[in-house]
């Protein structure tokens, strides 16, 4: 059926002709009968990844297929989500090997943009916790690969954006708990070169993320709260919690109904955000214990947040740098702030050296913060480019929306190889987004 | 554990009834023409909700069948649900005899047939739950789907003399009219979002109506005042409409 769809960004809005299927076989008849067609698993990436003409769409396809609870290894279908996987895990003392900051996202989706959450510095990203995963071509056939057998369709498709194929089954490794809770250590940061220190301090936490303020200037430039976190024990825990120390909440998320207006996100009400963000957090460290759910999904009780940017929607920018381009960081930092375009969010992390063929994370320090779409918005953006360019970074395709093929191909060095390996899989460019013809990779 | 039997198991009513069981502790058998296919269900369904959950094939066109189907089954399920159905993709007055009697078998005769076996049993045990999904299709005949429609009108008939029938042995009978509904079946119709249905909200419906013993659901309310007027219409207006 014909439609209009958008990314979680609600930018850009295109009409797309959605086809679902339950099995395999369906699929294969989709893939043998349409033109092009990009997977979409739950479209909460941002910009135009998993938009297309025809979008094949895998949330019916959502069956677990095995769960070794002994060994913690699961196996399911690419369309269920990890909300799913939680509840089915948790409760049996297994948690994801790796959560972004939604929990409303496909196992095809974190695969596809191979994700990266709190732990990246000490444990890498999604796709290192993989075990085998079967991919159906272009051609109709299906293909199992992982980093031992097909490596090169592996590489190519943790990351890959949906095209090399579809990813069917997956087949990738938990990670052992002992509670649903987690200690935290929030501690505050009067400025950015405060921070960073705070980052390397605390390097050996497992979960590191910070919110940085990106308005404020002066002495306070980059003011922040680090986050910290470990997955408690159970004598960690009070007496209630000890009941149940692996409970999952089972209340239902919070519907943001309608399009606010964007005028509601000016400079004044990012400014009182951050105030009452502060307020909070006036002590200098907080140390507590919270569910994982607030911790790793803070914004998921008020679904479709997005939703309050308006109806032109928003884009999110989200770069990395490498670790010795602090001065870059700096940099990009202060022309935001200045410009003062940018979100109340914004998420500062310390990425480890997991690195892959064409993945976004590489050692350093990532930036994530969302900017409403209005005028001058783009050209601003543009501006940025050059400059986490001049500094050897590069941005996260899953998040973007508008950055130039050039910038693309010169920031991600192996995009050449990338690109082979999708040609030798997907022939024809049947598998291809309004994003891959963006940034030039199937065109 | 009681255990619940779903009959139309690869559909996503079906899925969705099966899940809410599960969830609920029910062991779930599903009933299906070809088991294989939905071989992924059931290790869904065992993983997910701790329970055991066995295929079984069922055709409904094979009346023959039926008894020896519903007599194998261990152990004998305390719900049934019958959620088969089907409905032709092009303009019914144009299908073959045989693409009307698929009609007629799934949506009616076939379900006629195995829930008389079922319903002797749970008279005899004196306890059992029968479901049917039925529709609102089978309140009025409509020029777009009337095979259809009545083969769904005789299927509820059925079901209310059936509860009639049963209600001394203190068996219970459901009869759903979920509306639309999105499943695969509608996937190329652009449905009405607020006289739409999610399968998920069938399944919480068909579970609340057997703790609640209710005879008749409509899964949407609004359906239940969009049929009364529906049959209010007087037929010499009626049947001018182009429905
Ligand atoms: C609030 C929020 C917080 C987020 N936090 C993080 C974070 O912390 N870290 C992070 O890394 N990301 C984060 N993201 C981004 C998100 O995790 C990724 O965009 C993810 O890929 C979305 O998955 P999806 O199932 O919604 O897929 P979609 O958005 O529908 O698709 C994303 C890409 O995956 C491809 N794809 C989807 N399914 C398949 C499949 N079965 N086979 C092949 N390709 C497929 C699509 O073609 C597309 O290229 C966040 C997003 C939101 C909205
Ligand atoms: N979708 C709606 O809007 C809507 C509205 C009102 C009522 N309903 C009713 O809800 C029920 C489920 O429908 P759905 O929308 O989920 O449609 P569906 O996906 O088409 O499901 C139909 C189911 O019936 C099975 N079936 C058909 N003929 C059969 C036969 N002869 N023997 C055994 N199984 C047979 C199919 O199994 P196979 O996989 O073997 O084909 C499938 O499981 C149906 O009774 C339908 O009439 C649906």
């Amino acid at each position: 059926m014909k439609k209009r769809i958008t990314n979680w960004g609600n930018y850009p809005e295109i009409e797309s002709n959605l086809l679902s299927f339950r099995d395999e076989s369906k699929l294969r008849s989709i893939v043998s009968n349409e033109d092009s067609f990009i997977p979409r698993g739950n479209g909460r990436s941002y910009g135009d990844a998993s938009l297309a003409p025809t979008t094949i769409l895998t949330l019916h396809f959502d069956k677990i297929l095995a769960f070794d609870k002994e060994e913690g290894i699961m196996e399911c279908e690419s369309g269920i989500t990890l909300d799913q996987i939680l509840k089915v895990i948790v409760p049996q003392g297994w948690f994801l090997p790796v959560s972004p900051g939604t929990k409303f996202i496909t196992l095809g989706g974190a695969a596809a943009s191979n994700i990266h959450g709190k732990n990246h510095h000490a444990e890498g990203g999604f796709s290192k916790h993989i075990v085998d995963m079967e991919v159906l071509l272009e051609s109709g056939q299906q293909v199992r690969c992982s980093p031992v057998p097909n490596p090169d369709l592996f590489e190519a498709t943790c990351g890959g954006m949906g095209l090399t194929g579809m990813i069917t089954r997956l087949k990738f490794r938990l990670k052992k708990i002992e509670t649903s809770y987690i200690t935290q250590k929030q501690i505050k940061a009067e400025n950015l070169a405060e921070i960073l220190e705070l980052f390397d301090k605390y390097h050996d936490y497992t979960y590191s993320v910070a919110w940085i303020d990106c308005m404020k200037k002066g002495k306070n430039f980059g003011r922040s709260i680090l986050i910290l976190g470990e997955h408690a024990r159970v004598e960690e825990l009070d007496a209630g919690q000890q009941k149940e120390p692996l409970l999952i909440p089972g209340k239902k998320p919070v519907v943001f109904p309608f399009n606010l207006p964007s005028f509601v996100l000016n400079k004044f009400t990012i400014r009182a955000f951050n105030f009452v963000y502060y307020a909070k957090n006036l002590k200098k460290e907080i140390n507590n214990i919270v569910h994982y759910e607030p911790f790793f999904y803070p914004l998921d009780t008020i679904l479709h947040w997005n939703r309050g940017y308006g109806k032109k929607g928003l884009v999110q920018y989200q770069f990395v740098v490498p670790l010795h381009r602090k001065d870059g960081l700096i940099e990009i930092l202060n022309r935001i702030s200045e410009k003062g375009m940018g979100s109340f969010l914004a998420v500062l992390k310390k990425f480890g050296n997991h690195q892959s063929l064409i993945s976004f994370p590489i050692e350093g320090y990532t930036l994530a913060l969302d900017f409403p779409v209005r005028k001058g918005v783009f050209e601003f953006l543009d501006e940025l480019d050059q400059l986490v360019l001049q500094y050897e970074g590069r941005i996260y395709l899953t998040k973007d929306a508008r950055m130039k093929a050039d910038v693309f191909w010169k920031t991600y060095p192996h995009a050449d190889r990338f690109q082979e390996i999708v040609k030798q899989y997907n022939p024809g460019f049947r598998f291809r987004s309004l994003l891959s013809d963006r940034l030039l990779i199937t065109k | 554990m009681p255990t619940a039997l779903i009959l139309g198991a690869s559909s996503d009513i079906g899925l969705a009834i099966a899940r809410k069981f599960a969830q609920e502790g029910y062991d779930i058998q599903l009933g299906t023409r070809d088991p294989a296919a939905i071989s992924s269900t059931q290790s869904d369904l065992s993983i997910r909700f701790n329970i055991r959950c066995s295929l079984h094939q069922f055709d409904a066109d094979r009346t023959a069948s039926h008894e020896f189907f519903f007599t194998q089954l261990n152990p004998s399920p305390e719900i049934t649900v019958y959620c088969i159905g089907y409905m032709s993709q092009g303009k019914e007055m144009e299908d073959s005899w045989e693409e009307t009697e698929k009609i007629i078998s799934a949506n009616y005769t076939g379900a006629v047939s195995i829930l008389n076996i079922v319903s002797r049993k749970y008279a005899s045990q004196k306890k059992g739950t029968i479901v049917g999904i039925s529709s609102v299709a089978g309140e009025r005949g409509r020029q777009s789907n009337f095979i259809y429609g009545s083969a769904k009108a005789g299927f509820s008939t059925y079901l209310s003399g059936l509860r009639n029938w049963l209600y001394p042995f203190g068996v219970h009978v459901i009869t759903v009219k979920p509306g639309f509904v999105y499943t695969k079946m509608t996937e190329n119709l652009d449905l009405p979002s607020l006289l739409t249905a999610s399968p998920e909200e069938v399944g919480r419906a068909v579970y609340s109506a057997s703790l609640k013993k209710k005879n008749t659901v409509y899964v949407k309310a609004i359906w239940r005042w969009i049929m009364l007027i529906i049959k209010f219409v007087p037929e010499p207006v009626f049947k001018k409409l182009k429905l």
